[in-house]
């Protein structure tokens, strides 16, 4: 039986997360929760996020889910979206902030108007909008999806991974970044499925079906 | 290849129902918003942007069901805006399905709402929208233009641009500028003011207010620097569906999501 529970802090719209994933699959029960023995029963987890990094830790912790989450990114089919996936990481520049420290690495910010864009104007913060991304790594997660499919994005801050075997996509603005990251059970994208048209449901459904081989 | 430019329909919503825009002859019945904002989706449109002109506040929650239809069944981003007064109002719009809130009107009476709400729910969600007029001599060397608020009724005395930058530090997280001298009447962007205010910020900018022809939308961009382009009778009257006015703007070199 397939479980999804979406973590839910407080942050903001979680409506379209659970709409589009009841959308792609039916057979599974979909469950915004803030309750931590939910979390820890479901058999997927979405951990979504907006706003501020530092915001977004604080409410974590204040809702006692920072070790579930941990917890399940060890051992669950696990989908990072946004600051849900940024948190992964060590720390962010945005308000000095730790992070849950599942990866190496930190989150940093684009440099606003350093660069022009490909139209010959300004780099514009947040980087918004569709934008392509590149596959780099074979993914269940992937599957059915282009290698150069656009998702939504909207953020100022990106991840860079100490580690580079865990990049499984990148994108440009203007210089390349890391938009998704995989290991193990982890999946984490720093664009929004739930707001990217097809190619989002269709990440989403192979997210609900995915059934990865743990490492432990 | 990069990020690319965006095409955004906008549905103005009186007492639940998509009408015609205000500047038009009269305001006519264009449908139903769950079914247009479905259409659109169907066409290609990069976001969606409704702007409730509800006047009677008996109806004001109407808007509140209408998003939520639509977030269920439409899965590209939102922007909900008219009538936001309270931080407590984009967190309704935001649980409703919102992605974003604009906010207009109420930023200029009272900036504090655009730092408090971007403060808690993040820049990301947090559009300001403004309504400017070329102030002085048509024509001169140096244009200026000024913040209305009320529907292009009330003059602010604020200096658009200047009142751009304001908005970014509060905490905005992109601009909708509409101009009031050209909004309704099909000739085109206000160019000038689309580059100047763009150029001048950091945050991405959406033009409206003159769309007339797929020409427009391609100046907007070349010409005005706009991110995104904004239009709502081409659209909404079948003159053009949005993925011709994408096929265009590809043809013109400006990468779009086809």
């Amino acid at each position: 039986m397939t479980a999804i529970a979406i973590v839910d802090y407080g942050m903001g719209n979680l409506r379209s997360v659970s709409k589009a994933l009841e959308r792609v699959a039916p057979y599974a029960t979909v469950q915004v929760t803030s309750d931590p023995k939910i979390v820890d029963k479901a058999s997927h987890i979405v951990v979504p996020g907006q706003g501020a990094m530092p915001h977004c830790m604080q409410e974590l912790d204040k809702f006692g889910l920072k070790d579930v989450v941990i917890d399940a990114a060890r051992n669950k089919p696990f989908l990072g979206i946004c600051i849900g996936l940024q948190m992964l990481f060590d720390e962010s520049e945005e308000g000095n902030v730790r992070g849950l420290g599942v990866f190496p690495g930190k989150v940093v910010h684009f440099s606003a108007g350093g660069e022009a864009d490909v139209q010959g104007g300004k780099l514009k913060i947040p980087h918004m909008g569709w934008n392509q991304v590149y596959q780099t790594m074979n993914h269940p997660l992937w599957d059915g999806i282009r290698s150069d499919a656009r998702f939504y994005f909207v953020h100022s801050y990106y991840v860079k991974s100490e580690d580079p075997n865990l990049s499984a996509a990148y994108s440009l603005y203007p210089t390349p970044f890391t938009c998704a990251i995989a290991k193990d059970n982890i999946f984490a994208v720093q664009f929004h499925p739930e707001k990217s048209h097809i190619a989002g449901l269709t990440l989403l459904s192979n997210f609900a079906k995915w059934e990865p081989h743990s490492s432990h | 290849m990069g990020l690319a430019k965006r095409i955004i329909p906008c549905l103005d919503v009186n007492n639940g129902r998509v009408v015609k825009g205000v500047n038009f002859v009269s305001l006519k019945d264009a449908g139903d918003p769950v079914e247009i904002a479905r259409r659109y989706d169907e066409q290609g449109a990069d976001e969606l942007v409704f702007l409730d002109i509800t006047a009677s506040s008996d109806n004001r929650d109407l808007i509140l069901h209408i998003v939520e239809d639509v977030a269920s069944q439409v899965f590209i981003p939102l922007t909900v805006g008219g009538g936001v007064r309270k931080v407590e109002d984009v967190r309704r719009l935001l649980n409703a399905g919102a992605d974003k809130v604009s906010i207009n009107t109420s930023a200029v009476l009272n900036p504090q709402l655009v730092a408090d709400a971007a403060g808690y729910y993040g820049a990301q969600c947090i559009v300001v929208a403004i309504d400017a007029k070329q102030v002085g001599e048509q024509g001169s060397q140096v244009p200026r233009w000024e913040v209305f608020t009320h529907g292009g009724r009330n003059a602010t005395g604020l200096d658009a641009i200047e009142w751009a930058k304001k908005m970014q530090a509060l905490g905005a997280g992109e601009i909708l500028l509409t101009s009031m001298d050209r909004d309704g009447t099909r000739h085109g962007f206000d160019l000038a003011l689309t580059r100047t205010l763009s150029d001048a910020i950091d945050l991405p900018v959406i033009a409206s207010g003159g769309v007339g022809s797929l020409n427009h939308l391609v100046d907007g961009i070349l010409q005005g620097h706009a991110d995104a382009v904004l239009a709502a009778s081409i659209f909404h009257y079948g003159q053009h569906t949005i993925l011709e006015a994408k096929e265009f703007l590809s043809q013109h070199g400006i990468e779009v999501r086809l």
